[in-house]
């Protein structure tokens, strides 16, 4: 595994901002993550070379931080909020529905590779719960007839809503 | 500019988003262009309304008319009606809860009459992506008189002045941690903006970055003046992809405008902003925690001192506010700490903005003077529980907070005043409960969070949440037993006492709070098997109710174990050992007929 042309272009950049190597582990980490879909051994072998640091510390910040995967997962990722809020409102049931429809319990990964579900703590939209986060989308207000229309358009390749331009990915 | 007879500011917050405003606002452009408007009306996204309840929203200025839960569909009649011929469309406005008649002005409405904008001031009414428009109202006015008029010192004084306490908690006084900072003697120093946002129910932070993110930027430079740093970094939480956005282009902007970076207007002064995204944990909001994450290790909080403002990022004097902190900066210097000072009470001065979520009328996020009542937030702004259920409590403060019982709903809001309550501020998250919450399962709830979310580092931290679920779930499934409760008390005062950080020495707040206010509840939990809430399903029995069942084989089909049979037209027949109380039946009954009701244990 090698870096991009334009990634490599990225760290040069990003080593201008930071006193010391090891500064870049995260935003590193996040580029491979972005681009592959998760932080593979080869990742963390790639990262340690680059920044010339002790392989445990990438090791480690890969599996303390929840937002880096060891494992390939599904196209979409479904991160469903089940914290104070949203479980008030009903997040439980939203779960069961997605693992009644598609067929796999929390931590699987759909058989076709569409589909990963996961539960999130807290994503600061507890004004609109219960809701998920895909991606970079949130999805709010669920209910089930809303989720069957999510998840009927995800499967078919495209956003179930109009969402505005991409977001800017990470500088 | 240009100058338009009427705007119409379409909020593009997260949550009218994801009801397709960017739709409402495409179809809101054409209509407006093929009626012939487009040189009277324009169209404006602006960042979060506050009212999410009812959106996609929108507000027309200047008559100040607020349209709510607005669909494609109706866009045509809308502008055809209202700008065309002028005749706003009532089909489209607020009615409150329970009452008939529409309220057509925003403010008007009782969601927007008690609040007070102070950090949200430009919410709905600029356009967060463009600096013009943060400029138009007074933007960057502050900077320039901070950086031509005023010394460091002053501004530390006038910062002092306004009794602003940081937002992120604790409520330190920002005048005098920026004096810390200030003191060190060091060339380099840095600025952090804290915005990993965790708190469950909290969202304020976000929505700033999203709403008005100019408004921590110039708050920041502001800072870094007064203390003297370079450069300053943002610290925001991974899952808050449009608030990245935001920032990022806010920051290219201010540069391009000679607002950041070198010679800032033309003062000699410069000062340099880096976005991080977090990793996705909770402690690294912790500011010892969060600046081991920026040095690109795990979020592992430090023994303090010694303290930021002494030693912090590599090493270097540092000082961290969190954004909300950041975004009262350029008001103070602008409009003077002694009118900050005149808002608010005796030690908490200011506006505070909560987000108000759960079981109530209007979720979303609101603005009011430090020492409003809990009541005027919860009934008046929040039009009360939803569906007319019996109010139980109020969480503060998170998962450091505590529940605030229906008994204190009448306590001014500070951060004295809830510290009393055995609550906490905290960054803001107000969490309406009803009668159908268990206060028991809500503690059980925050031990699991910190549990996820404890770091792992200290012992009493670590090990004492573990003990904490253990008890808590016992209770929860019927094996309570009375020494329990002087478990939880023995446990959380252990960790009161010896946890590193302030997460693990808060972490038993929420069960406190419930064992004081609440403490029948635990009380029929254990001796009575019994749990009102109906939440605790282990405690819970479904039941037909034969009179009143009518055979209709609703039920019979709902349920996914066949525990109900039953001919039809029959009363129905509940097999208690193949019930998994999923609670289906009870959803689809329409006859009342079937009652989640409480087991009594001999
Ligand atoms: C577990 C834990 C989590 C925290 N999370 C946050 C947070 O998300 N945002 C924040 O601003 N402060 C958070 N804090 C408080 C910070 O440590 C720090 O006090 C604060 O950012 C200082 O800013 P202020 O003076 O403007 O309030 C947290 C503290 C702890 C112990
Ligand atoms: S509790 Fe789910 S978004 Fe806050």
């Amino acid at each position: 595994m090698e870096f991009t042309k334009e990634e490599k272009q990225k760290v040069a950049h990003l080593r201008t901002r930071y006193p010391d190597a090891r500064s870049l582990t995260l935003p590193l980490m996040w580029m491979i993550q972005k681009r592959e879909g998760y932080v593979s051994n080869e990742a963390v072998d790639l990262i340690t070379e680059e920044l010339d640091i002790p392989k445990i510390w990438v090791d480690e910040v890969r599996s303390w931080y929840t937002m880096f995967s060891e494992e390939q997962e599904g196209k979409y990722v479904l991160e469903v909020c089940s914290n104070i809020t949203c479980a008030i409102m009903g997040s439980q049931d939203i779960i069961d529905h997605i693992c009644k429809t598609l067929k796999l319990k929390v931590g699987e990964t759909t058989a076709d590779g569409m589909f990963t579900l996961k539960t999130a703590e807290c994503l600061g939209s507890c004004g609109t719960a219960p809701m998920m986060q895909v991606g970079d989308d949130y999805y709010e207000m669920l209910d089930e007839e809303k989720v069957n229309h999510i998840l009927g358009d995800l499967g078919k390749g495209k956003k179930y809503e109009q969402q505005p331009q991409e977001w800017v990915e990470y500088k | 500019m240009k100058q338009y007879r009427t705007h119409c500011l379409v909020c593009t917050g997260t949550g009218c988003v994801s009801n397709h405003a960017f739709d409402i606002k495409t179809a809101l452009e054409s209509e407006i262009i093929k009626q012939g408007l487009k040189d009277e009306v324009t169209v404006i996204a602006t960042g979060c309304n506050g009212f999410c309840e009812r959106g996609p929203v929108m507000v027309v200025q200047p008559e100040n008319i607020f349209y709510q839960e607005l669909k494609e569909k109706d866009i045509p009649f809308l502008v055809e009606e209202h700008f065309l011929k002028g005749r706003p469309v009532e089909k489209m406005m607020y009615v409150p809860p329970k009452e008939e008649a529409v309220i057509p002005k925003m403010s008007d409405i009782e969601f927007f009459k008690h609040q007070l904008l102070v950090v949200l001031r430009n919410r709905g009414r600029i356009d967060p992506e463009k600096i013009d428009e943060y400029i138009g109202y007074d933007g960057y006015r502050a900077l320039g008189k901070a950086l031509t008029e005023m010394k460091p010192e002053q501004i530390i004084e006038e910062v002092k002045t306004a009794g602003l306490r940081g937002r992120g908690g604790a409520g330190f006084p920002t005048g005098i941690k920026w004096g810390f900072c200030e003191q060190a003697e060091e060339d380099t120093k840095y600025l952090i903006c804290n915005a990993d946002e965790g708190d469950p129910g909290a969202f304020m932070d976000r929505s700033i970055l999203e709403a008005d993110p100019h408004a921590v930027l110039e708050g920041m430079v502001i800072g870094a003046k007064a203390i003297g740093a370079q450069e300053g970094f943002i610290y925001v939480r991974d899952e808050y992809p449009l608030a990245l956005r935001r920032i990022n282009i806010a920051i290219e902007q201010a540069t391009e405008y000679g607002l950041l970076g070198e010679n800032i207007l033309g003062s000699g002064f410069n000062f340099k902003l880096n976005v991080v995204r977090g990793g996705g944990a909770f402690v690294c909001g912790e500011e010892t925690a969060l600046i081991a994450s920026i040095e690109g290790e795990v979020g592992r909080p430090k023994p303090r001192p010694p303290y930021p403002a002494q030693k912090g990022l590599w090493g270097k004097p540092t000082n961290n506010n969190n954004v909300e902190t950041w975004a009262n900066v350029p008001q103070i210097i602008l409009r003077g700490g002694g009118w900050f000072a005149s808002l608010g009470t005796k030690e908490s001065k200011g506006t505070k903005v909560f987000s108000l979520v759960g079981k109530v009328n209007n979720t979303g996020l609101v603005e009011v003077p430090m020492g409003t009542t809990l009541r005027t937030i919860v009934f008046d702004i929040g039009g009360g529980v939803l569906k007319g259920k019996k109010f139980k409590a109020v969480q503060s403060g998170g998962p450091s907070g505590g529940c605030v019982p229906e008994s204190l709903i009448d306590l001014p809001v500070d951060f004295e005043k809830l510290t009393e309550a055995g609550a906490i501020m905290g960054s803001g998250g107000l969490i309406v409960m009803d009668e159908d919450t268990c206060m028991v399962d809500v503690a059980k709830y925050f031990v699991e969070f910190l549990e996820e979310e404890s770091c792992g580092k200290c012992n009493p931290c670590r090990e004492g949440l573990k003990r904490l679920k253990e008890v808590l779930t016992l209770i929860t499934q019927g094996k309570g037993e009375a020494k329990h409760l002087e478990m939880l008390d023995d446990i959380a005062l252990l960790m009161k006492e010896a946890s590193l950080c302030a997460l693990g020495a808060t972490a038993p707040n929420p069960v406190l709070t419930t064992l004081k206010y609440f403490r029948e509840e635990y009380e029929e939990h254990i001796f009575q098997r019994r749990c009102r809430a109906k939440v605790c399903k282990d405690l819970i029995m479904y039941r037909i109710i034969a009179e009143k069942c009518t055979g209709c084989q609703r039920c019979v089909k709902a349920c996914p174990t066949e525990a109900i049979t039953g001919p039809r037209s029959q009363p129905h027949n509940l097999e208690e050992s193949k019930c998994i109380k999923c609670g289906a039946c009870y959803e689809v009954c329409k006859f009342d007929a079937i009652a989640g009701d409480a087991i009594y244990i001999e």
